[in-house]
């Protein structure tokens, strides 16, 4: 079973947790980022999100792999969404279950810092103001 | 020799397209150098990691006819 994918929809997390579930887990850890009204003080009205669908699989895969033999866990797995996306919107999901929540919080956080540093996704902001722009983040900001 | 290039975010923003079949200089570092004149490209390369055929490579991998050629600026996902 693929553990990263990417989603052109509004995405439901209950049954992505329940693939999680295993009699071995004490824990479970899980991230949603959500779509924020405000970047660097500028006000946002919306987010579209764009991949390169080939390589974003197979990098985002290649990191829950890494955090399967990184981490005491026993298994991972990331939704990322790719499309227009509104304000409060789930824009990211993480979900980690583990025999313990310590090696649980770390692989979940682990997870989020190297898919948002490695995954070639791109977000471009839409902002009050009527501009709008792709974000290109310099690696030491 | 020719190659697909492939754009996204900014970089398709600027090209105005998602790709386009070029015929390439011998490395990958001359071939951006050049879509960058003509394109008017903000980024630099040192900025970019490159992808061949949907995997990420070394700038100073060889470059064969046919290729997907994909220039990555810094990634926003997350």
């Amino acid at each position: 079973m693929k553990r990263f994918s990417l989603s052109d929809a509004s995405f439901d997390i209950a049954p992505l947790r329940a693939r999680l579930l295993d009699e071995r887990a004490g824990a479970y850890a899980g991230f949603e980022g959500w779509v924020r009204n405000v970047n660097e003080g500028r006000p946002v009205l919306a987010l579209t999100y764009e991949a390169y669908a080939v390589l974003a699989e197979t990098e985002g895969e290649k990191i829950l792999d890494e955090a399967c033999s990184r981490f005491a866990i026993l298994d991972a797995a990331c939704v990322h969404r790719v499309g227009q996306l509104a304000l409060g919107d789930l824009a990211v999901w993480v979900g980690v279950s583990a025999g313990h929540r310590d090696a649980a919080f770390a692989a979940c956080r682990w997870i989020i810092d190297e898919v948002k540093s490695r995954v070639p996704i791109w977000k471009r902001e839409h902002y009050a103001d009527g501009d709008a722009g792709w974000l290109h983040p310099d690696p030491l900001s | 020799m020719s190659v697909n290039v492939l754009y996204f975010a900014s970089l398709r923003e600027a090209a105005g397209c998602d790709s386009e079949i070029v015929e390439t200089p011998e490395s990958l570092a001359a071939l951006y150098a050049s879509l960058r004149a003509k394109r008017g490209f903000a980024l630099e390369a040192d900025r970019l990691r490159v992808a061949v055929d949907g995997v990420f490579v070394d700038w100073n991998s060889a470059v064969r006819d046919g290729a997907e050629i994909a220039f990555i600026p810094p990634v926003s996902g997350g």
